[in-house]
């Protein structure tokens, strides 16, 4: 087996345990946590194909694992306060009773 | 070299795993900053020590602790109450997961795939600092933007008042 199967193999065993915990919990901080999971094995597979890949420039991958750190920053900064204002709504955070947005 | 590759691997998937799977929130957003710390030790044993400085930054320094106080803030809910419907839904989820990468390892493991097997690209700091604001700078301008904005939204959404349950009923 190659380092590049290797890592890749890697990054999808990571992405499968993200999705199954962000399916299987109900409280809404470990299905976000489970996200930030899953978006971490994809910058893996970034990381591994700048490393083992054909080359292109030097910095690519690197700058789009960058942009994406960024994004998921900003992308856990929202959902947290997304959590603390559900709180005071519902006073849980369980998100089977989350059902105000139903209409 | 896949030695060390399958130990890195190997804790990080098990620490995330054994993290989503305690009822203890703060054991598990403990456990999972290894997890993160994990992904960042496979940055540098990849070659990129900046990216495994901004991994520890941002996800041990920043988005943990933010998780933690989270946490904190909403410790008086009654977390997972353990019923038939969630035990249902954690082995369809864990069914999903299992499915999930099966798919992919099964993709992987059929592509043909051509290894570089030179060392990692040359990229030192100051080249990739010239990288970001060259050829870059405008995604590094839209996602200064995007945070300021996130934050700014983050802030409203978490100070806002409690709002009225009986307001929109008609």
């Amino acid at each position: 087996m190659s380092p590049l199967q290797l890592c890749l193999a890697f990054s999808s065993v990571l992405f499968a345990v993200g999705l199954a915990g962000a399916l299987a919990r109900s409280n809404a901080i470990l299905v976000l946590l489970g996200l930030e999971l899953m978006l971490n094995a994809a910058n893996l597979n970034f990381i591994a194909f700048w490393r083992y890949g054909p080359a292109s420039t030097p910095a690519t991958g690197v700058v789009f694992v960058l942009f994406s750190i960024a994004v998921a920053a900003a992308e856990a900064a929202v959902g947290l306060a997304l959590v603390i204002a559900l709180y005071r709504r519902q006073k849980n955070i369980r998100l089977p009773e989350a059902t105000h947005l139903k209409g | 070299m896949n030695a060390v590759l399958a130990v890195i691997a190997l804790v990080t998937v098990a620490s995330a795993a054994v993290a989503l799977s305690r009822r203890n929130l703060l054991h598990s957003i403990l456990i999972l900053a290894g997890s993160w710390a994990g992904v960042a030790v496979f940055y540098f044993w990849a070659g990129s020590q900046f990216l495994a400085f901004a991994q520890v930054l941002v996800y041990l320094g920043a988005i943990s602790m933010a998780a933690l106080f989270a946490v904190l803030l909403t410790r008086h809910s009654r977390d997972d109450v353990a019923g038939a419907s969630s035990h249902q839904r954690a082995v369809y989820a864990i069914l999903t997961g299992i499915a999930v990468a099966a798919v992919l390892l099964a993709a992987v493991a059929r592509t043909p795939l051509t290894v570089r097997p030179s060392a990692p690209p040359p990229l030192s700091v100051r080249e990739l600092g010239y990288t970001l604001m060259g050829s870059h700078a405008a995604a590094l301008l839209v996602v200064g933007v995007l945070l300021t904005v996130a934050l700014i939204g983050a802030v409203v959404l978490a100070a806002g008042d409690p709002p009225d349950p009986k307001e929109g009923e008609p």
